[in-house]
């Protein structure tokens, strides 16, 4: 008997799972034009092509029919696109004047009416990218291929999700019944692949280049029984009993909850909170466990809008999001429009680095009063509390994103003290805001680390680009010493000298392992999506901060992201009974 | 028949839906319009109009919270299609229904 075959990527959600694999399909190709039909086989291909799209609308209401709420509404708008008569029309026009064949058809008739929508601009241009997917979905009815897309489980079987990479548009109707875990051959720590494993606690490895050779080699099919190992960052090929054993003793320890607030083993105090961006997404988080918001992302509000929320709308938004953490931390971010999140009224132009642009704090420059609206909008949430509540007002602190100087600091410390909000802080998104975090910090009340974007800007590496996903690790010591930069220079900060807090909110608050080294740091508050606030906090209950303080020693001198995780995870040693 | 079938009937109707006529509220329109007996069109008032069983067509005419649009409809059934719709077109979606 050969050894069995072990896979190793990047692991990004801590859990282990055995189940079969199945692939992903992969990008329908683009259909050749080829010769022009004859005239009397153009009417049968009209037929062949409006039966095709009959057919994807068919499947499209059956999958809409099982599923609810987003995913519903998503899969719903899309079948009805999937027989739209004027792609239709234009399909079936081109068969017959040009004699295309209907593959052909639909994929010139889909990309014209493609392009008229992008043409929109504003939030319609995204609704260019459906057009699109209708039209992969028509095509592979057409040519007999798998329909592109998360694949349906086959007899209720749930299945180890393999892709070559995950787009966002890949998971809008990802269900964890069918998905036991998520493994892609490229992609990294901050890819959407890791984002969406974390948000759905689902175990996952990320960069596993071999998984395609091994495919290619008919060893690692639809079907092949795996073992995924999401904290060691490992695929197992056909585990042999003892290892499937191991693996479902670790899954039942770990279905684990949090209990209590975050500590050390020896009893250091680290806040766990949550990131949420609406009412329902705080109420879920308090139900988790959180001991309050570390990200209130307020971007909800204004997405889809052609002019700014009222002052009135906003207020609203935010005291639903206060009730839910009556007494404790909620922390609300600013408006972080720009770059990749562009709004319809703040409309910055083409902009030849959008990441580089104007974005976060610096659309106040042109647009000084939605920041206002905002500020009078939580002052007036804050006021208008409850006092009689149970646990008492909400304790709101406010914070503004991509800050790069001590002046834009103190400008926005200014602004919220003008509104009666006393708890002003800033991100720490820019290399500027860490390495002079005693100057840009000195006014302010508390600091949050934002690792994506910190480690984007480090690394020079846009984390849009799936090339560069190895570059955008959190364990990168370029930005483990920024990090650590910024805690040297919040030490000393504060009425009283002791410091001002510093937190992390971003995609290396929710790695158990990285989380000890936060900490190690001098990070004392860490916020993620609340379904990683279980395994972080039992991470942190098992090391004492002697331990984190020496694992942060330890990834300072190392050279590379690697030897960083293998520094720490060298010291780290209660991490695997954990299964973490 | 009677000139009646051949009456168009239009109703102006101002957009209800925050987010315009796109997405939910555009999917809810085109649905309804396809079980209706008629075909009903909307336009901006003097615009170009739209089969109002298009998604792509509905979706491209960008109409946005607050827009006056025209539902047009002809021949049996046109008044009762026509109302049908301007009460989609109406709602504010975003409002809690439960």
């Amino acid at each position: 008997m050969t050894a069995p075959t072990t896979l190793t990527g990047v692991g990004v959600c801590a859990g282990v799972v055995v189940g079969p694999v199945r692939w992903m399909p992969g990008a329908v190709p683009e259909p050749v034009a080829g010769q022009p039909l004859a005239m009397d086989e153009r009417e049968p291909e009209c037929l062949r092509l409006v039966a095709a799209t009959t057919a994807v609308q068919t499947a499209l209401d059956a999958r809409a029919e099982a599923a609810s709420g987003t995913a519903r509404a998503v899969l719903e708008a899309t079948a009805l696109m999937a027989a739209d008569p004027s792609l239709q029309d234009a399909a079936t026009g081109h068969v017959r004047e040009r004699g295309l064949s209907a593959e052909r058809a639909v994929w010139e008739a889909a990309g014209e009416v493609a392009a008229m929508i992008e043409a929109l601009g504003g939030y319609l241009a995204e609704r260019a990218r459906d057009v699109l997917d209708v039209r992969d979905r028509i095509v592979a009815e057409l040519t007999g291929r798998p329909a592109p897309g998360v694949p349906e489980p086959v007899a209720g079987q749930p299945f180890v999700l393999l892709a070559h990479d995950l787009a966002p548009a890949d998971t809008a109707t990802l269900s964890p019944e069918s998905v036991l875990a998520l493994v892609t051959v490229s992609g990294g720590p901050t890819s959407h692949t890791a984002i969406i494993a974390r948000s759905l606690g689902l175990p996952a490895v990320v960069a596993v280049a071999d998984a395609e050779r091994l495919a290619t080699a008919g060893e690692l099919t639809d079907g092949t029984l795996v073992l995924v190992d999401g904290a060691a960052g490992t695929l197992l090929l056909a585990p042999d009993d003892e290892a499937q054993a191991r693996a479902r003793r670790l899954a039942s320890g770990r279905r684990r909850t949090l209990d209590g607030p975050g500590r050390t083993a020896d009893g250091l105090r680290v806040s766990l909170l949550a990131n949420v961006a609406d009412g329902a997404s705080a109420r879920a988080a308090a139900a988790a466990g959180a001991e309050g918001i570390g990200l209130f992302r307020t971007e909800l509000a204004f997405l889809d809008r052609t002019d700014p929320p009222s002052v009135e709308e906003q207020a609203a938004l935010y005291a639903d999001v206060f009730a839910a953490f009556a007494g404790r931390r909620v922390v609300v971010r600013t408006l972080d429009a720009g770059s990749d999140k562009p709004l319809p009224f703040l409309d910055m132009g083409e902009e030849p680095n959008p990441a580089l642009g104007v974005r976060g704090l610096r659309t106040a420059l042109r647009a000084p009063q939605v920041l206002e609206d905002q500020l009078a909008a939580v002052a007036r949430a804050l006021a208008g509390q409850d006092a009689g509540q149970e646990g008492g007002p909400a304790d709101v602190w406010v914070m503004a994103p991509m800050v790069s100087t001590a002046d834009a600091a103190d400008g926005f410390v200014a602004r919220c003290a003008a509104h009666g909000i006393t708890k002003a802080g800033v991100m720490v998104e820019v290399p500027s805001a860490a390495l002079c975090s005693a100057q840009v910090l000195a006014n302010v009340t508390f600091a949050s680390i934002g690792t994506n974007d910190l480690t984007q800007y480090a690394l020079a590496a846009d984390r849009l680009v799936g090339d560069l996903a190895t570059l955008n690790d959190p364990w990168q010591p370029g930005l483990l010493h920024l990090v650590a930069a910024t805690c040297r220079g919040a030490a000393g900060l504060g009425p009283d000298g002791a410091g001002i807090p510093v937190g992390v909110c971003g995609e290396a608050a929710a790695d158990p392992a990285l989380a000890c080294v936060l900490v190690g740091l001098g990070v004392r508050s860490l916020s993620m999506s609340a379904p990683a606030l279980p395994d972080v906090g039992a991470a942190l209950a098992g090391a004492t901060s002697d331990l984190c303080r020496e694992a942060a020693a330890a990834v300072l001198t190392v050279r590379t992201a690697t030897e960083a995780r293998a520094a720490a995870r060298a010291l780290l040693t209660h991490l695997p009974a954990l299964g973490l | 028949m009677s000139d009646t079938t051949a009456t168009t009937v239009s109703r102006e109707v101002r957009v209800g839906a925050a987010t315009g006529l796109h997405a939910r509220p555009a999917a809810l329109l085109v649905k309804a319009a396809g079980g209706l007996p008629v075909k009903v069109t909307l336009a901006r008032p003097d615009g170009k109009q739209v089969d109002c069983r298009s998604m792509l067509a509905v979706l491209a005419l960008g109409v946005g919270h607050g827009e006056t649009v025209v539902l047009s409809a002809e021949g049996e059934g046109a008044a009762a299609a026509v109302d049908a719709l301007a009460e989609l077109v109406a709602r504010d979606h975003d409002e809690p229904t439960a």
